[in-house]
């Protein structure tokens, strides 16, 4: 039982981290109508970024986050307005195929610039608490902090799609590009507030990764399939699916360690996408197929 | 006399390597040129030939299935038929869905057949790998690595005559038309599912007869001597680089392109040793730039594809 309760603590753990992925997965082929494969690589960028900071200025994994965060959203934009911008006119196909070039020069860069070994924020263990009442549950302060921020983010995220007008201009145009445009949405402006939002959390994944495992230049890549698995499950184009999408991918591959080897941990992932595609390929939350 | 053998042989397998790289260009073709279905899953059918072709043809041994010590063809018919069986399955779920459901699940599918073949070691030997992989004609006098780029090269002739009468017939035809104008298609009564299936499936079958020809030269399989996604990375490249929908834009592609990696490997080998990993780095930074400036400035490749005419009906 208690070991049903631990990997379920896990499993919400790796959960916020595919859901800050999945929700600019998901916003992003809203707006844009491509699946983004350098998500996995703005994790990275992200991730790495946050060790920047942390090695230059001395601060916590903790405060390194916005830090990090901010400047993912950067370089979103920025390759959005240096190459995606270009080829958006074409098929959006095209995006797709630059974006899976893009994954390949982010993660090039990162190991030119920080090498293909394992990295840590920190070094040494943290002792986990020890929760009695719990029959003896083992919970990280990181983990716990993990949770809450992403919570937090996840509602900073509702609240700026329901209360804004940017926010709602968003939605409008990922529910109906047509009449979106013609009734004057500005988008240009909400494009590159959807990389904004994208990067940031993808910024967040990869840090908070970092902070629960390590960092290598191909923790991003790895955690793409799950990531996309939770956007398809949760209804693509639905950033509220992605959370659902999320926690259920997350619980159910720590979950899956009781049954199968932990290698097959990605398969898991996979294997509820596949029957997801087959079953319901418009997702728990109807996204657009 | 020494240097001019060394770059004969290094020639023989620049092009031995263009070869096999020109068999999945021109799978990919089928499936993305023709079709218009993305396939980033290029490394799991190559994967699957490859491993498919080596148990069979290897000498039996104890540590993995097989082998079974059967002829070269044997393999690559094997090796066909394998990929073949996987490209229908992910063919099947997929092929009702836009093509990014395809390129997820066929990433997905990579990854699975990567995960399979490192820890199963009962069928694949696992990390060890499985070694010793013969050419065809191995122990006769005509076995050479030239007599060798002369198979895959009857090869890539022969898969190119298959593609490019597909390209032509009317089947190629309403491939074409599903890529230009899927709504159209439909209305005109075409069963677009069927044939997108069709056209995946085949393109998949390729992908394996190329890992079976891969194997054969390169003669040692391990999951890591992949580079999987780097594999399917420069396929892609090659293809776009050569113009996609183009079969000869295919092949081209392939020697180009791989003479644009090998030449990056030459003067990264200039680097001093220690900096090894970064030099690896450095020449994917290179050409994921070069498939970007592909993409933003000639999208249609150095040869760009032309349909073939259409025949006036005589009145």
């Amino acid at each position: 039982m208690i070991d049903i309760l631990q990997l379920l603590v896990y499993g919400l753990v790796l959960g916020s981290v595919l859901t800050m992925g999945a929700i600019g997965v998901s916003m992003i082929f809203g707006i844009l109508r491509f699946a983004h494969f350098a998500h996995g690589d703005f994790m990275t960028l992200g991730a790495y970024l946050g060790l920047a900071f942390i090695s230059a200025f001395g601060l916590s994994a903790w405060w390194a986050l916005p830090a990090a965060m901010v400047g993912m959203a950067v370089v979103a934009v920025f390759i959005d307005q240096v190459l995606y911008r270009r080829i958006r006119r074409t098929q959006p196909v095209i995006l797709l195929i630059a974006s899976f070039g893009m994954a390949l020069i982010l993660r090039s860069l990162v190991q030119l610039i920080w090498g293909s070994d394992n990295q840590t924020y920190t070094s040494g263990i943290q002792f986990p608490w020890q929760l009695d009442w719990l029959g003896g549950l083992r919970l990280k302060p990181d983990h716990l902090w993990i949770m809450l921020i992403s919570l937090g983010l996840v509602a900073s995220v509702h609240l700026f799609l329901t209360r804004t007008r940017l926010g709602k201009a968003m939605r409008a145009m990922s529910d109906n590009m047509d009449l979106a445009l013609i009734s004057g949405i500005p988008a240009e402006r909400v494009i590159v507030v959807t990389w904004v939002i994208g990067g940031a959390l993808a910024a967040a994944a990869g840090v908070f990764l970092g902070i629960d495992t390590r960092l290598h230049p191909m923790m991003g890549w790895t955690t793409l399939l799950p990531v996309f698995a939770a956007a398809i499950l949760g209804g693509i184009g639905r950033p509220y699916g992605a959370i659902a999408g999320g926690m259920i991918i997350g619980v159910s591959m720590e979950m899956s360690t009781l049954l199968i080897p932990a290698a097959y941990k990605p398969a898991v992932a996979f294997a509820i996408m596949v029957g997801m595609l087959i079953l319901r390929p418009q997702g728990i939350f109807k996204g657009t197929v | 006399m020494m240097e001019l053998t060394n770059i004969a042989s290094y020639l023989t397998s620049f092009l031995t390597f263009a070869g096999v790289y020109a068999v999945l260009a021109l799978g990919l073709n089928m499936q993305w040129g023709f079709t218009g279905q993305f396939n980033i899953g290029i490394a799991g059918f190559f994967a699957v030939g490859a491993y498919t072709s080596a148990i069979l043809t290897t000498p039996s041994s104890p540590a993995y299935l097989g082998g079974f010590g059967m002829p070269f063809l044997v393999g690559l018919l094997g090796a066909i038929i394998a990929s073949t069986v996987l490209g229908l399955i992910v063919g099947l779920i997929t092929a009702r869905l836009r093509t990014d459901y395809l390129a997820i699940a066929s990433i997905g599918i990579a990854e699975m057949v990567r995960l399979f073949v490192k820890n199963e070691d009962w069928l694949t030997n696992g990390v060890r790998g499985i070694a010793g992989i013969d050419r065809p004609l191995a122990g006769t006098v005509l076995d050479s690595g030239f007599a060798y780029l002369v198979i895959v090269a009857l090869f890539v002739a022969g898969v190119y005559f298959l593609v490019e009468r597909a390209y032509a017939s009317p089947w190629g035809r309403v491939l074409r038309a599903i890529r230009e104008n899927e709504p159209a298609t439909a209305a005109a009564g075409k069963s677009i599912a069927g044939f997108r299936l069709q056209a995946f499936v085949l393109g998949s079958a390729i992908m394996g007869l190329g890992g079976g020809l891969y194997a054969h030269f390169f003669g040692f399989l391990s999951p890591e001597a992949f580079m999987p996604l780097y594999g399917t990375f420069l396929v892609w490249v090659m293809l776009i680089a050569g113009g996609s929908g183009n079969n000869r834009g295919a092949i081209l592609g392939a020697i180009v392109v791989w003479g644009v990696w090998s030449g990056t490997d030459l003067l990264t080998g200039l680097l001093p040793s220690e900096h090894a990993t970064q030099a690896a780095a450095l020449r994917v930074l290179l050409i994921g730039v070069l498939l970007q400036v592909i993409l933003v400035l000639r999208p249609e490749g150095i040869l760009p594809e032309k349909p073939p005419k259409l025949i006036a009906r005589k009145r």
